[in-house]
C-alpha cells in the first residue's frame, strides 16, 4: 500500500463552551487505507467527523483532508469526500434512478457520464430492472449498498461512513465490507464508525476514541496484543472502561 | 407456566408481509430473545403484543389475556420500552419516572425497589432533562419508566441498538439481574452475539421464524462442518477460498474466516496446499464450532 498521507490531524480541539469534545487529536490516514473510528457513545467520533468532513470549524489545531485545509478550504474538501450514514442517506421518496441522478448532479457530473456509470452501478447491484422503484420500498441491505455506491460516484478521495451497516442482515453486512474492500482496492481511503466490533477486524488500522481523546490507534493484531486479549471487543471493553 | 402464547399471528401492510404466520410460547421469567435484522417484523410483533396494533391473523395471549378484547387489562400488566421514543425530552429524569408512575395509577416509592438497582446509577443526575442525558443514562431511564408499575411482563424493542459495546454489555447485565424478579421478559435485538445471553432465542427474518431454541441448541444444531480460517491477504483469502473446488459458504468472521465444505468432508491438508499454491502464507486452520451468527446466515441461505 502507498503510505501517502491523506488526512492528517494535528493537536485537533473542539469545544463547545467548557466542554472538551475533541482533546488534541493527532493522527494521519494513509491513501487506500481502512480506517475503524471506534468509541463509546458521546466520546466525540460525530464531532471529529464533521470536522474532517468540512461542516464544522476546529477551535484550535491543524487538519487538511485530500491536502486541504479544514478552516479555509471547506468546499473543496466536500468536493473531494463522499459521506453515508446509516440514519440518513438517500431520499426515500425520490427512486433509485433519480437519487443517484440528483448526488452525481450536485458532484457536477455531466449528464453524459452520469448516463453510463449509472448503467455501469445498476448493472453491478443487479438493480437494473429496479432503477424506477422508490428507496423507501427497496429493503434496508439494498438501501445501504446503493448509499455507499452513491457515496463514491463522483470518485471522491475519501469516503466517510458513519455506522453504516447499523440493524442490516449478517450476509448483506458481509457483502457490504467486500464493497469497503474493493473501494480500498481501487484508492479510496475509508473512514469507517461502527458498533459491530468484528468489523473493527476488518480495518486497516482502528482508533479507539474515549472522552475526547483518542486512547489507542493502531493495526488491530497490534492492539490485540498490546492488551493481551484475543478479540478486538475485550480491547474495547478495556479501554472504554478503564474510566 | 406459560407468560406469552402466539398462534399463527399474521401481519400485512398492503402488499408488504410483516409477520407470516408466526407461533412462539414464552415462560413465565424467561429472558426471550428475538434475534433479526431491520425489517424482519420485530417491531410489528411488539406492537401487537403490547396491543398497539391488531393482527390481521391469529391469536396472542399475554398472561392468558388475550391481545384485541383484553387490550386494557394487558397495557396495566405490559411494561414497554419502544425502539425510539420512550421519554419526554424535555422533562426531567424524575418527572419522567413520576409521569409514568402517575400514568399507571402507582407511585415511585411504592415500587422503588425494583428499579432501584438501575435508577440509582442516574439519580445523580435527576434534574437533568431526559434530552441531555447520554446514550447510556437514557436507556437506564427508559428501562425504569418501563418497570415502574411493575408489569408481568416487560417487552423491550431493540434496547442496544446504536449502543456502544460498553453500554451493550452494561444493560444486558441489568436485564440478567432483573430476572430474579420473576419478571418474563421479551427483548429484540440486531445483534447476533447478544443471543448467548437469552434462555431463549427466535431468529426472525422477512417476518418468519428460522429457528426457536436455547442458544446452545440452536448453535449444536448447525449441520455442516465449521472451519476458521486466516492468512496475511484476507481480501485474496476471501476471493481463493470461494474459487476453491469444495466451498459451501466463506464468510468473514473478525480476524477469521468461515468456512463450510460442499461436501459432507473435507480435508485440511487440501484445503492448505490449495491455499499455498494461490500463494497465502502463515495459514492457520481451525475446526470450530458455529456460533449464532453462523446458524443465521446458514437459515437464511436456506430459506
Amino acid at each position: 500500500m502507498e503510505q501517502t498521507p491523506i488526512i492528517t490531524v494535528k493537536n485537533l480541539v473542539k469545544k463547545f463552551g467548557s466542554f472538551v469534545a475533541n482533546d488534541k487529536l493527532t493522527f494521519s490516514v494513509n491513501k487506500g487505507e481502512i480506517l475503524g473510528f471506534l468509541g463509546a457513545n458521546g466520546a466525540g467520533k460525530t464531532t471529529a467527523m464533521k470536522i474532517l468532513c468540512g461542516l464544522s470549524l476546529p477551535s484550535s489545531g491543524e487538519a487538511t483532508i485530500a491536502g486541504f485545509d479544514v478552516y479555509k478550504e471547506t468546499d473543496k474538501i466536500k468536493n473531494n469526500i463522499g459521506y453515508m450514514s446509516q440514519k440518513f442517506s438517500l431520499y426515500e421518496d425520490l427512486t433509485i434512478y433519480e437519487n443517484i441522478r440528483f448526488y452525481a448532479g450536485i458532484y457536477g457530473l455531466s449528464r453524459k457520464e452520469i448516463r453510463e456509470k449509472t448503467a455501469i452501478l445498476l448493472n453491478k447491484l443487479q438493480l437494473g430492472k429496479e432503477k424506477d422503484t422508490l428507496i423507501k420500498s427497496l429493503p434496508l441491505g439494498w438501501k445501504q449498498k446503493l448509499a455507499f455506491s452513491v457515496a463514491i460516484f463522483h470518485n471522491p478521495k475519501i469516503v466517510f461512513l458513519d455506522e453504516p451497516t447499523g440493524g442490516v442482515d449478517p450476509i448483506t453486512r458481509r457483502q457490504f465490507w467486500n464493497m469497503i474492500y474493493e473501494a480500498a482496492n481501487q484508492g479510496v481511503t475509508v473512514f469507517v464508525t461502527t458498533h459491530y466490533m468484528d468489523e473493527a477486524e476488518y480495518c486497516d488500522r482502528v482508533s479507539i476514541m474515549v472522552d475526547g481523546r483518542i486512547a489507542a490507534l493502531d493495526t488491530p493484531s497490534n492492539l490485540k496484543k498490546q492488551y493481551n486479549v484475543k478479540t478486538m471487543n475485550e480491547v474495547f471493553l478495556k479501554l472504554a472502561r478503564s474510566n | 407456566m406459560i407468560s406469552i402464547q402466539v398462534k399463527e399471528l399474521t401481519k400485512n401492510y398492503g402488499n408488504v408481509i410483516a409477520l407470516d404466520n408466526i407461533s412462539f410460547e414464552v415462560n413465565k421469567g424467561e429472558l426471550f430473545g428475538f434475534i433479526g435484522p431491520d425489517g424482519a417484523g420485530k417491531t410489528t410483533l411488539f406492537r401487537i403484543l403490547v396491543t398497539l396494533l391488531i393482527q390481521d391473523k391469529g391469536t396472542a395471549l399475554m398472561e392468558g389475556h388475550e391481545v384485541v378484547k383484553e387490550y386494557k387489562k394487558i397495557r396495566n400488566m405490559v411494561g414497554y420500552m419502544p425502539g425510539r421514543f420512550s421519554l419526554y425530552q424535555d422533562l426531567s429524569v424524575e418527572e419522567n419516572l413520576k409521569f409514568f408512575a402517575t400514568t399507571f395509577g402507582t407511585s415511585v416509592e411504592e415500587n422503588y425497589d425494583l428499579i432501584k438497582d438501575i435508577y440509582q446509577q442516574i439519580e445523580p443526575f435527576k434534574k437533568r432533562l431526559a434530552g441531555k442525558l447520554s446514550g447510556g443514562m437514557k436507556q437506564k431511564l427508559a428501562l425504569s419508566c418501563a418497570m415502574i408499575h411493575k408489569p408481568e411482563i416487560l417487552i423491550l424493542d431493540e434496547p442496544t441498538t446504536g449502543v456502544d459495546a460498553v453500554s451493550r454489555k452494561e444493560f444486558w447485565e441489568m436485564l440478567c439481574k432483573l430476572k430474579e424478579n420473576n419478571i418474563t421478559i421479551l427483548v429484540s435485538t440486531p445483534y447476533m452475539d447478544e443471543a448467548s445471553l437469552c434462555d431463549k432465542v427466535a431468529l426472525i427474518q422477512n417476518g418468519k421464524i428460522l429457528s426457536i431454541d436455547k442458544p446452545d441448541l440452536i448453535m449444536k444444531s448447525f449441520s455442516k462442518p465449521l472451519l476458521a480460517i486466516k492468512a496475511n491477504n484476507m481480501y485474496n483469502l476471501l476471493y481463493d477460498l470461494n474459487e476453491y473446488k469444495n466451498t459451501n459458504s466463506v464468510y468473514p468472521f473478525g480476524e477469521y474466516i468461515h468456512y463450510t465444505p460442499l461436501e459432507k468432508t473435507y480435508d485440511i491438508k487440501d484445503i492448505e496446499s490449495f491455499l499455498v499454491a494461490k500463494g497465502h502464507i502463515n495459514i492457520i486452520i481451525n475446526k470450530i464450532e458455529a456460533n449464532i451468527e453462523d446458524c443465521f446466515m446458514d437459515l437464511m441461505k436456506k430459506n
